[in-house]
């Protein structure tokens, strides 16, 4: 337990990917504290229109936040009751499209990265403001590169869908064009064709 | 660990974890059953044990393991690309068990070396800026591997918009030349045939 707090070089949370299959609901749960604030982003990535349902309830099944078909959203909260908070995504709408859900539930603000940074007498060393400089900078990267790495692999999946639909409907038009072309000459040539043998010569 | 998500016995439930190669993944994990009689979670259930199953983006598996239930697992990717790290009970009970419910409480890290923090105390000054800064250095490593792995990933979309374009282009000039010679190829056909029948 101790290893983990101290892994935590950013405030402790969690981040996750998972698969929503259609038509199918996924909670998650938390303990944690009163007073304390958590935001939870979240984006589809992959699936359908790119959208899924959302909503966090506190302990005592408030609903403190709902949305309907949301692409992505960004929800921070201070918690007023201690006990468990649950956030589930929901794909219930849906029929056939499986989502591909990203979230990250932040909880907690930073902790320090000198053990008493804010009890100092002293001012903070070169060495040590470095350090807090290189810390703060680094946080801000993993939150670019998160954000990019998320809008990439969404673009990127619009554009295989949108690739194998052309081919689809490229194929598709082919056929319809020849059955339909063929089929017009045949119906023609079908009402000038008499049944009767012997009819057709007699043109004059 | 925090963050906890309710499974059926029986059931897996696989999370996606997307990493460039050689990048080291780890999972710490924790799994209570619900007890029907206590009508609680239990905090350790007695021959519990959950399967972890990593597979590698090609679906060839990475890790295939059965761990008590409590654990910590982790594997190194070869290759880049969505990884999926499955989680699975090994209760054998059959699933008609009405009411039957596992909670799993999961934290998976990627990238990170564990920092032990008590080396870092143990020794002076010096030693733990030392250790810090290659702690640091680790990180600018991933960093400087995710933006590579994403480098690849944009190429690819890339090529695929590219392709997708010309595609489109390449289609409506064939369609338009099915087009034209399926009309000339139809009128053709007819009069032929109207002459044939006397009618023209």
């Amino acid at each position: 337990a101790v290893l983990l707090a101290l892994l935590a070089l950013r405030a402790g949370g969690t981040e996750l990917t998972f698969e929503l299959p259609d038509s199918a609901k996924q909670c998650f749960h938390q303990e944690l504290e009163r007073g304390l604030k958590f935001t939870l982003d979240y984006q589809v990535i992959t699936g359908g229109h790119y959208d899924v349902d959302c909503y966090v309830e506190d302990p005592n099944g408030r609903t403190i936040y709902k949305e309907t078909k949301k692409q992505y959203d960004s929800f921070p909260h201070h918690t007023e009751v201690k006990g468990v908070y649950t956030f589930c995504f929901s794909n219930e709408f849906s029929t056939f499209s499986h989502k591909t859900v990203y979230f990250d539930f932040q909880v907690g603000d930073e902790p320090p990265i000198l053990p008493d940074m804010s009890n100092r007498v002293t001012a903070l060393t070169q060495m040590e403001s470095a350090c807090v400089t290189i810390h703060e900078a680094l946080n801000t990267v993993i939150d670019s590169q998160t954000h990019y790495r998320l809008r990439e692999a969404q673009d990127r999946s619009r554009a295989e869908d949108l690739n194998g639909r052309v081919s689809y409907w490229s194929v598709g038009e082919t056929l319809i064009l020849f059955v339909v072309s063929i089929g017009q000459v045949m119906l023609l040539k079908s009402f000038f064709t008499e049944k009767r043998p012997g009819s057709s010569r007699a043109g004059t | 660990l925090a963050l906890y998500f309710q499974s059926g016995e029986r059931e897996e439930k696989c999370i996606i974890e997307d990493v460039p190669s050689d990048t080291l993944v780890i999972g710490n994990y924790k799994v209570q059953r619900w007890d029907i009689h206590k009508q609680e979670f239990l905090e350790s259930a007695p021959g519990l044990g959950m399967f972890v199953t990593v597979t590698t983006p090609d679906g060839e598996v990475l890790l295939s393991k059965l761990y008590g239930p409590q654990g910590t697992f982790s594997f190194t990717s070869y290759l880049s690309g969505e990884h999926a790290i499955c989680f699975q009970s090994n209760s054998t009970r059959l699933v008609a068990f009405a009411g039957s419910k596992l909670r799993i409480h999961l934290d998976i890290r990627v990238g990170e070396h564990f920092l032990d923090e008590s080396v870092v105390q143990a020794k002076d000054k010096v030693n733990e800026v030392n250790i810090r800064l290659e702690h640091l250095i680790e990180q600018i490593h991933h960093i400087s591997k995710e933006q590579n792995y994403e480098r690849e990933r944009e190429e690819k979309f890339r090529k695929t918009s590219e392709e997708t374009n010309s595609n489109i282009l390449w289609w409506a000039v064939v369609q338009t030349g099915i087009l034209i010679s399926i009309g000339i190829w139809q009128i053709k056909s007819l009069r032929d045939f109207f002459i044939s029948k006397k009618l023209v």
